[in-house]
């Protein structure tokens, strides 16, 4: 298992030496977004309207937290599903997203746009959101507040470990047998 | 007649949903720890050492052990001979499912429709099943229910004429296609029998089960050991990374049903099978 060290936001040349299997831990910042976020970013698109974020070289974390008690940053902090977002994942692809972490399968669609547009795909450990909450230092809100658990957070992660399931070459960890 | 306060059942069902969240039951935590010991690769071992450490850190700090702390399931099974003094007996258990996602900072994950999808922000309603018993007793039995591995459950109208290797299969489908998807190592509850609506509410009973026990009926209890056995050896593994824990237990409960028919219900739960009963 090799086991690497990465700052986001990032570009190509970061995302192309992840090979699926590597072991990651990714520090920097990274915003959450669920199913009613991509939903409403999807729509603002087709409208012609910009998004609330700039997704370029940056990575999404597919994740809505459990609240934060006094003193916590941040309550429990794992992936949801990934999947649920595919039909919103290439659009994102298209305006320069460079990384999503999340668990579990995506579809062709999504793959064939992570190679175009050089992307990689992440899966952090489902079920482990208590351990993972402790390697986000900060977060703070930035859109779609109205969305509780759904809204966009910015955070700052410090070592998040996550594997390689998807690299930008459409090699897959899920299809291995 | 015995007489139970609502105020009563409020603090109970408040109490339980917050224990739920911060730990898990004994025979689950023992199952991941062990299962470290036999896991073959690499990766599958990593994750589950992850899992233990973030089981200790979820009783120890009170964070939750998902971020997704479930839709409330809720098994009463109450006797004849119980009288319930207050407010409304449904009413008081979803006052105590507010009270506890609130005061106990857990997600609050339902919407008020499932097309208009605004979130009700206290976790209400509950999904309420009642059993009448004879007798006074009153047991409640809470189960969060996360959807990741929720949406992977399915069930399936077998013909008698498919007999026991259909159900085997009909389970290990159900478990190859959740893959990665349904957070594994899972456990797997199977209703089979009934009607439709029977044989969905047994699969989630039968999550409800110490993973420990067997079914009572020992060629169903053989189908449990038969069923985890094979989906141990799909390689899906810790996380879907492969390995050999895909499954922590199978259990399965069944219920008769009719001539022409032999449903099969399989409900899909990650590791963090959350369940805990009192009794008031």
């Amino acid at each position: 298992m090799i086991e690497k060290y990465i700052e986001v936001p990032f570009d190509d040349e970061v995302v192309k030496n992840l090979k699926a299997g590597d072991y990651v831990y990714i520090t920097g910042t990274v915003y959450t977004a669920r199913d009613a976020a991509h939903k409403r970013m999807y729509e603002a698109l087709q409208k012609g309207e910009n998004l609330p974020i700039d997704v370029k070289n940056n990575c999404i974390y597919y994740l809505g937290p459990s609240p934060a008690r006094e003193g916590q940053v941040i309550g429990s902090a794992g992936p949801t599903t990934s999947g649920r977002m595919d039909k919103y994942t290439p659009s994102l692809l298209d305006l320069g997203l460079k990384g999503m972490i999340g668990k579990g399968k995506r579809t062709p669609a999504v793959i064939d746009s992570m190679k175009k547009n050089c992307a990689v795909y992440f899966a952090a450990v489902g079920g482990a959101g208590a351990l993972l909450s402790k390697c986000i230092k900060e977060s703070e809100v930035i859109a779609y507040d109205d969305l509780g658990t759904e809204a966009i957070r910015k955070l700052k992660v410090e070592k998040l470990p996550v594997i390689v399931v998807i690299d930008c070459e459409g090699n897959n960890m899920y299809c291995i047998e | 007649m015995r007489t139970i306060k609502t105020e009563d059942i409020i603090l109970n069902v408040k109490e339980m949903c917050m224990e739920a969240n911060y730990e898990l039951s004994s025979d689950i935590k023992e199952k991941i720890i062990s299962a470290k010991d036999k896991e073959t690769s690499e990766i599958g071992k990593k994750i589950l050492s992850q899992l233990d450490e973030n089981m200790k850190i979820a009783k120890e700090e009170k964070i939750p052990i998902c971020q997704d702390t479930g839709m409330a399931v809720v098994f009463v099974t109450m006797g004849q001979d119980v009288h319930i003094e207050g407010m409304g007996l449904t009413d008081a258990i979803n006052e105590g499912i507010r009270q506890g996602y609130t005061e106990g900072f857990l997600r609050k994950s339902v919407v008020n429709c499932p097309i208009e999808r605004i979130n009700t922000k206290d976790n209400t309603p509950g999904i309420i099943h009642y059993d009448i018993v004879p007798g006074d007793s009153f047991i409640i039995t809470l189960a969060p229910k996360g959807f990741g591995s929720e949406n992977m459950s399915k069930i399936v109208m077998l013909k008698p004429a498919d007999g026991i290797e259909g159900i085997k299969k009909v389970v290990i489908d159900a478990v190859r296609e959740a893959g990665p998807n349904a957070c594994p190592p899972v456990v797997v509850g199977v209703g089979i029998g009934g009607t439709f609506e029977k044989c969905a509410l047994l699969s989630k009973k039968a999550l409800t089960r110490n993973t420990d026990t067997h079914n009572e009926i020992p060629y169903i209890k053989d189908l449990e050991i038969e069923l985890l056995e094979k989906i141990n050896k799909l390689n899906i593994g810790p996380g879907g990374l492969g390995g050999y824990t895909t499954a922590l237990a199978v259990n399965i409960e069944t219920y008769p049903t009719h001539i022409a028919g032999m449903p099969v219900a399989v409900n899909m739960c990650c590791h963090v099978n959350r369940h805990i009963s009192r009794s008031l």
